[in-house]
């Protein structure tokens, strides 16, 4: 039959094919869910085999947008992990405070869900005007649609949950109006951020951050392009910057973990050392 | 001659607590073959199910982080909300992608991840639960020649897991609990009939 080793071998050609017309490199990604995506791509796409698929894809922009957009859709929640922003409340924002301004990189930031969140939070503690927030990604779809700051009303009930349990403030729903069947969240919130596209696989750092977040991205990555990811961090932090991973990655094990301590531990929010 | 088999997977959900301790319990320190395990389990559980199955059982039993190199007398538990799948290079791998048959981890999405690597070098095992999750996984799996154990569903707290996944597919053994650990030593001996270069492929 042999059949699963037709498709890897159709799935690594169509992935260097994308790479060499539209310079979008996945070759570095972990092929088990790449592998997911693709085939759940396929099935909407009314392509039988990835084969069938490849020649369109390498002649129709359209069609290549179709499947960067199914392929790098990350799936998040507005306060995902509410005791990891209650320990940015409480733990990191203090430190942030004592600086007059500070540079925030949000990168995977997908929809926008987490980076709202950082900015319902920081405006909460009083650092409105006194941030900006870099939220990249590499799917420009999806950062239009986060740029909208339009949410599905159904999820506000579960949002609502994770942020009270984070140590919300105020009341959440102050800071979004329900319209139909979407909530439009409030347009201050979007004051401080910048939406651009970046690629994590090929594009550089940015410079003098105070603060990188970058959760549960690089978990689709292979162990080399984990390693160029956590480098291009390293280098866009200050001194006694911030750096919050996925709660299911470390810097364990790695070199430049030696530069970082672990601030709360299993919410995986590192601080890097001075000097 | 190589082992026939390579690694082991369950799926398991409603009284997988007591089911779990009950298999793995049985198992003994040195069983030679990883065990992938995925229990459904809500999103902010802490961790605390690996660490009383590790307490408790021979085995040692860990929740999963990425990059896990699968290693043998280990199980591996999918961690709250993340799916667990397995990387053809030897080493686990999470995913933070929606949902699969209503369930974050899902069974369905290790089996598949897991067939496609081992293929007739793996076991699966579908145990007790109230839903469906695990029957097209394990259908990939017995797809891909591998081989799959259901536990009886008049033996299981919830019979609708097992069932789906033998309404979904032929399978192999259908046991009750008690007598799996007892089974799985036995396949786990089994040595192969084909080369050890051709192993993983399907014929």
């Amino acid at each position: 039959m042999k059949t699963d080793d037709v498709e890897d071998v159709e799935i690594r050609l169509l992935l260097e094919g994308v790479q060499r017309i539209y310079g979008y490199d996945f070759r570095d990604y972990a092929d088990a869910s790449i592998k997911r995506r693709l085939n759940h791509w396929l099935a909407e796409s009314g392509f039988d085999t990835f084969s069938q698929a490849q020649s369109q894809l390498l002649r129709s922009r359209s069609v290549f947008e179709s499947l960067l957009r199914g392929i790098t859709v990350n799936v998040t929640e507005m306060f995902r992990d509410p005791a990891f922003f209650h320990a940015l409340r409480e733990q990191v924002v203090p430190f942030l405070k004592t600086y007059p301004f500070v540079k925030i990189w949000h990168a995977g930031c997908a929809t926008g869900e987490e980076a709202y969140s950082m900015a319902i939070l920081l405006n909460e503690e009083g650092m409105a005007g006194r941030y900006r927030m870099y939220a990249t990604d590499i799917n420009e779809a999806v950062l239009q649609k986060a740029g909208e700051g339009v949410m599905p009303i159904a999820e506000m009930q579960r949002f609502t949950r994770n942020y009270q349990k984070s140590g919300g403030r105020a009341s959440f729903a102050d800071y979004y109006t329900a319209r139909y069947d979407r909530a439009i969240l409030s347009p201050a919130l979007k004051k401080h951020i910048v939406f651009a596209p970046h690629n994590l696989a090929t594009d550089g750092e940015f410079g003098e951050m105070n603060l990188v977040l970058c959760r549960n991205v690089m978990i689709y990555f292979k162990p080399a392009l984990k390693e160029r990811c956590l480098r291009l961090f390293d280098s866009s932090l200050l001194p006694g910057g911030f750096l919050c991973l996925g709660l299911k990655e470390t810097l364990e094990r790695r070199k430049m973990g030696e530069r970082y301590e672990e601030l709360a531990p299993p919410l995986r929010i590192y601080r890097k050392r001075y000097g | 001659m190589a082992r026939a088999f390579e690694a082991v997977v369950v799926g398991v959900s409603t009284g997988g607590v007591h089911a779990l301790q009950k298999l793995l319990g049985q198992l003994p320190a040195a069983f030679p073959l990883p065990i992938l395990i995925v229990q459904h389990i809500s999103a902010d559980a802490d961790g605390g199910l690996a660490k009383l199955l590790d307490d408790r059982c021979p085995l040692r039993v860990k929740e999963a982080d990425e990059q896990d190199e699968i290693l043998p007398g280990t199980a591996y538990l999918a961690p709250p909300n993340y799916h667990l799948l397995v990387e053809r290079e030897g080493f686990l791998s999470l995913s933070a992608d929606p949902y699969v048959s209503f369930a974050r981890p899902s069974v369905d999405v290790l089996f598949e991840s897991a067939a496609a690597v081992f293929g007739p070098a793996l076991i699966g095992i579908v145990l007790t639960g109230a839903n469906f999750d695990g029957s097209q996984g394990l259908k990939t799996i017995k797809q891909k020649g591998g081989t799959a154990i259901v536990q009886d569903p008049a033996d299981a707290e919830a019979p609708q897991m097992p069932q789906a996944a033998m309404a979904a597919t032929g399978v192999d053994y259908v046991v009750a609990l008690d007598g799996i650990a007892t089974l799985l030593q036995k396949l786990a001996a089994r040595r192969s009939t084909i080369p050890h270069d051709e192993k993983g492929r399907d014929d």
